[in-house]
């Protein structure tokens, strides 16, 4: 089975942000919530890079390990989706998640900040693939269609890969090998425990 | 109609413009017929390419001077060798920082890796946080294992003092007269952090332990019902938890303050003493849990409301201090108020009355509270016989 992963290839990336809208746009993301965004680091500066970050899935995940009510779940291609509906929006998975990945309605914490919202890889919920419930609740089920991810799928520079770990880290390689240059896996080390040594 | 006339007229007028069209396309009256495709070398305006042209490119030797071959004949030299100039790094990849090393830098050494975003909510700007790792461990290892040990530990030790010590009998028996000791203020504050205690306490080892312990009995959708209504009660209830922690500060402060008698008490043993050290209204253990209680108490009020009102006035690394102080303060007060709460009833024959009535017998008092008494028969004293000067002042 595949093990699915981002890449961010930021040598390439032109904080176009057009990954952004492409996920708020196809997973219908209210507003105030970004399952998917870009920093830019060294912004001005030599050696700035532009990275765009969203839920990594990462191997061993800190969210699901910490989540009072243990509603997360993997999937057999190594996703980490979750059950809204047993969400309480405590929090706790934000202090966890190395990425920053996880989305609160509300911005209190009074009363609970309502139902988690992440990055789902475009694979939806726990509900039926493709139901109009698992759409409004967590958005597109692209990968039930056989489709990647919309953002890495839109990307204009092709910097965002997504599929296969192994797959786009083999792409990712001979990019460096020919350009002679790379400044890494953003967030591999620390979200599946190994860098991508080229 | 209407309908088949509006084309027609648009017909009309678009009739003229066309004309105007074709006109442009035509030469110009007067111009030439043919024209050239691009202008001749050293062909004037609209010529016809009879201007003179240069002979040679080369540069003409100025009449009369010598020939330059003589300086010419110099045999080529070999080049000189040079050191070769190594190729910069791209310019892309100059000050680039290596995402991996990074990485492992910031988890080993702290800290995080931040840049800029372009959308308002500016804690996405921060890329990676490794510290999320150390909170996950603390969370799920060393508040599990400091909460279990300070209350499961706690709960030994009483069951083991009680069934070695049994119940502290009030000596001299009961004396079948009380004395007040808790007004109704006093007693009605007690009990209102008492039961907000209790809830949040419990309610909040709903979150760290009944993942463990409750999910897998009654399911997951009731498991998280009762956790959302549980947090829910929990951040109601801290505002009762707060106040009466503060009343209670305001009504038994002066009792609270240390004095030399608490030293003695405590030298002669203190709960572990054979017979009873004097001691006033409260005694040198019942002050330490007092002050106990107000710092700790302070300390998982700020640190939860902070929790309540996430990123208000902390970072990430904020909201995760807070979480670590508000969850080891917590266990380790309901360690302690298990011991308080032991104390209190099944440990002392007699104080759980001050309580619940707010009169507690009178041998009871002069055994555990000595100085208290004694004070308080000195003012009742007064009240009942005031002395003799203050009597004859009065009445003149
Ligand atoms: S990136 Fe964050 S939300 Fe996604 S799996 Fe990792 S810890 Fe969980
Ligand atoms: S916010 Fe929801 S998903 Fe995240 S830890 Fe709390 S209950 Fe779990």
């Amino acid at each position: 089975m595949a093990r699915l992963k981002f890449l961010c290839d930021a040598d390439r990336c032109i904080e176009c942000n057009a990954c952004v809208t492409a996920c708020k746009n196809e997973n219908e993301v209210p507003w105030g919530i970004n399952r998917r965004r870009v920093v830019t680091i060294n912004d001005g500066k030599p050696g700035e890079r532009s990275i765009s970050m969203a839920c990594m899935h990462c191997t061993d995940a800190p969210c699901a390990a910490v989540c009072p009510v243990s509603c997360f779940y993997g999937t057999a291609d190594g996703l980490v989706l979750h059950d809204k509906d047993l969400c309480i929006g405590c929090g706790y998975c934000f202090y966890a998640c190395p990425f920053g990945a996880p989305q609160y309605p509300r911005v209190g914490n009074f009363g609970g900040r309502g139902k988690m919202d992440k990055c789902t890889y475009c694979a939806g919920g726990p509900q039926a693939d493709n139901s109009a419930v698992e759409y409004a609740q967590y958005g597109a089920n692209r990968l039930a269609e056989g489709k990647l991810p919309l953002c890495a799928e839109m990307c204009s520079t092709k910097a965002l890969l997504a599929g296969d770990g192994e797959i786009i880290a083999a792409i990712y390689k001979e990019r460096v090998q020919r350009r002679g240059y790379g400044s890494g896996a953003w967030g591999w080390r620390t979200a599946y425990k190994e860098g991508l040594a080229v | 109609m209407m309908r088949r006339i509006l084309p027609l007229a648009l017909l009309l007028l678009a009739a003229p413009a066309a004309q105007a069209q074709q006109n442009a396309q035509e030469p110009a009256a007067g111009a030439p017929a043919v024209q050239a495709i691009a202008p001749e070398v050293g062909a004037g305006r609209g010529g016809t390419g009879g201007g003179q042209q240069p002979v040679t490119t080369e540069p003409q030797a100025p009449t009369g001077s010598p020939t330059p071959e003589a300086s010419q004949t110099t045999p080529p030299q070999p080049p000189t060798p040079v050191t070769p100039i190594p190729t910069p790094a791209p310019f892309t990849d100059r000050g680039q920082s290596d995402a991996a090393e990074l990485e492992l830098r910031r988890a080993l050494r702290g800290g995080m890796i931040e840049g800029a975003v372009t959308i308002p909510n500016q804690t996405a700007a921060v890329l990676i946080q490794p510290e999320g790792r150390d909170w996950r461990v603390f969370r799920n290892s060393t508040l599990g294992w400091t909460g279990a040990i300070a209350v499961l530990g706690m709960l030994a030790a009483l069951a083991l003092f009680y069934l070695l010590k049994g119940t502290t009998q009030i000596e001299s028996g009961r004396s079948g007269r009380s004395i007040l000791r808790y007004g109704g203020l006093e007693r009605a504050n007690h009990w209102m952090v008492a039961t907000s205690f209790v809830l949040l306490g419990l309610s909040g080892l709903n979150l760290s332990y009944g993942r463990y312990l409750l999910r897998p009995l009654i399911g997951a959708e009731a498991f998280t019902s009762l956790t959302f209504w549980g947090q829910a009660v929990h951040q109601y209830l801290s505002f009762p938890f707060t106040i009466g922690l503060a009343v209670m500060l305001a009504v038994w402060l002066r009792e609270n303050l240390p004095t030399r008698t608490d030293l003695a008490w405590l030298r002669a043993g203190g709960p572990m003493a054979r017979g009873h050290p004097p001691a006033g209204k409260f005694n040198a253990g019942q002050k330490l849990l007092f002050w106990f209680v107000i710092g700790g108490g302070a300390l998982v009020a700020a640190s939860g409301y902070l929790l309540m009102f996430p990123f208000t006035l902390t970072d990430i690394a904020g909201q995760q201090w807070a979480h670590m102080a508000h969850g080891i303060m917590a266990m380790l007060m309901l360690a302690a108020i298990l011991a308080h709460i032991y104390i209190g009833t099944l440990g002392t024959e007699g104080a759980f009355e001050g309580m619940s009535s707010g009169r507690v017998d009178y041998h009871y008092a002069k055994e555990h509270h000595r100085l208290w008494v004694e004070q308080e028969m000195a003012k009742a004293q007064e009240v009942v016989a005031p002395p003799a000067r203050a009597r004859s002042a009065g009445a003149d």
